[in-house]
């Protein structure tokens, strides 16, 4: 019996209760849609730009830094060497391509296994999203008078900035060329308008259009977004060249003092006694 | 009501249909993983990081 009157009621509501019904159905599609999106964003553009970068690296296959000298009959084990400081010209970068990834970028302060591939350009799709740290291409290269200016994400794709904030003036930002050091040292921190393209000016804080002082400091600059998961702001970094280094003389002090892994010795450590 | 319909379009017995359904997600949570969100992605700047003279 009410089983009977319950298809009579459907009966009843007709065309008007299917459209409920398909609209209903819609509404909870879009739910797990949206779900589904924030899953990506936040969790999945992490797990494939991380993949990526490893392989990045994987692929430069650039030359080891040498071994220390161990005194004979010590057993102290095998690290590389320390690099001396050079205070004069550094050598100069070449001019990388597009979306060519020139530099591994080191910070002691972001954790011991902290490397990222720096690649030119600061295409979101192609670079930023993809290869994690973007070169603005205007901007000097490492080591060259000016502002080398990079940009990355502070969250989601790989987030090579997520520490950004945790900077402290002092801290040492290393950049490595194939055959070069870069030891930069953190200056200042500043959050700016994302408008504020003086923050990556040859000397930072000179607006465009604004006379350009002679050219004497070597600065390196880091733009990321600000506050985490917005694009309201940017937060920027600004440091100053300290000295460079060849890389077949060794591993800047810094890095061997904080204990960092060096990208490409890590691989080998299993083999190496 | 259009998941009653699918679900009776479908062959073959209950639990044949139920892993219908599940590779069916399956393949379109990939779908929406590979191209749908990236595209999306680009008209929702959560994260944004460079500066620029154009700059919204």
């Amino acid at each position: 019996m009410r089983h009977a009157s319950g298809v009579e009621a459907g009966r009843r509501g007709g065309a008007f209760s299917t459209l409920i019904g398909v609209f209903g159905e819609l509404l909870i599609t879009a739910g797990v849609v949206l779900g589904l999106f924030v899953v990506w964003q936040l969790w999945w553009t992490d797990v494939q730009a991380e993949r990526i970068h490893s392989e990045v690296l994987a692929e430069l296959d650039w030359p080891e830094p040498p071994a220390a000298e161990v005194p004979s009959g010590t057993t102290a084990a095998e690290g590389p060497a320390v690099a001396s400081e050079h205070r004069g010209e550094p050598p100069a970068a070449d001019e990388a391509a597009f979306a060519e990834v020139f530099a591994q970028f080191y910070v002691p302060r972001f954790g011991t296994d902290y490397v990222e591939p720096i690649a030119e350009g600061i295409d979101k799709a192609t670079v930023l999203d993809r290869l994690g740290i973007g070169h603005y291409p205007d901007s000097a290269n490492p080591g060259e008078l000016g502002n080398f200016a990079m940009a990355g994400h502070r969250t989601t794709y790989g987030r090579p900035f997520h520490q950004i904030a945790d900077l402290r003036e002092g801290d040492a930002l290393v950049v490595r060329t194939r055959d070069t050091w870069y030891v930069y040292k953190m200056t200042s921190s500043q959050i700016v308008w994302p408008n504020q393209v003086e923050v990556v000016s040859p000397v930072p804080g000179v607006r465009p259009g604004e006379p350009l002082p002679e050219l004497t400091q070597r600065f390196l600059t880091m733009t990321a977004c600000h506050p985490m998961y917005s694009a309201a702001q940017r937060y920027v970094v600004h440091g100053e060249l300290d000295y460079w280094a060849p890389v077949d003389e060794g591993v800047p002090a810094e890095l061997l003092d904080a204990g960092v892994e060096i990208q490409a010795l890590a691989d080998d450590d299993a083999g190496v006694r | 009501m259009m998941y009653g319909l699918l679900w009776r379009a479908l062959p073959g017995p209950a639990w044949f249909r139920a892993l219908l359904l599940l590779a069916l997600f399956v393949a379109a949570v990939w779908v929406c993983f590979e191209w749908v969100f990236p595209w999306f992605s680009e008209y929702v700047p959560i994260n944004d990081n460079t500066v620029e003279a154009h700059a919204p």
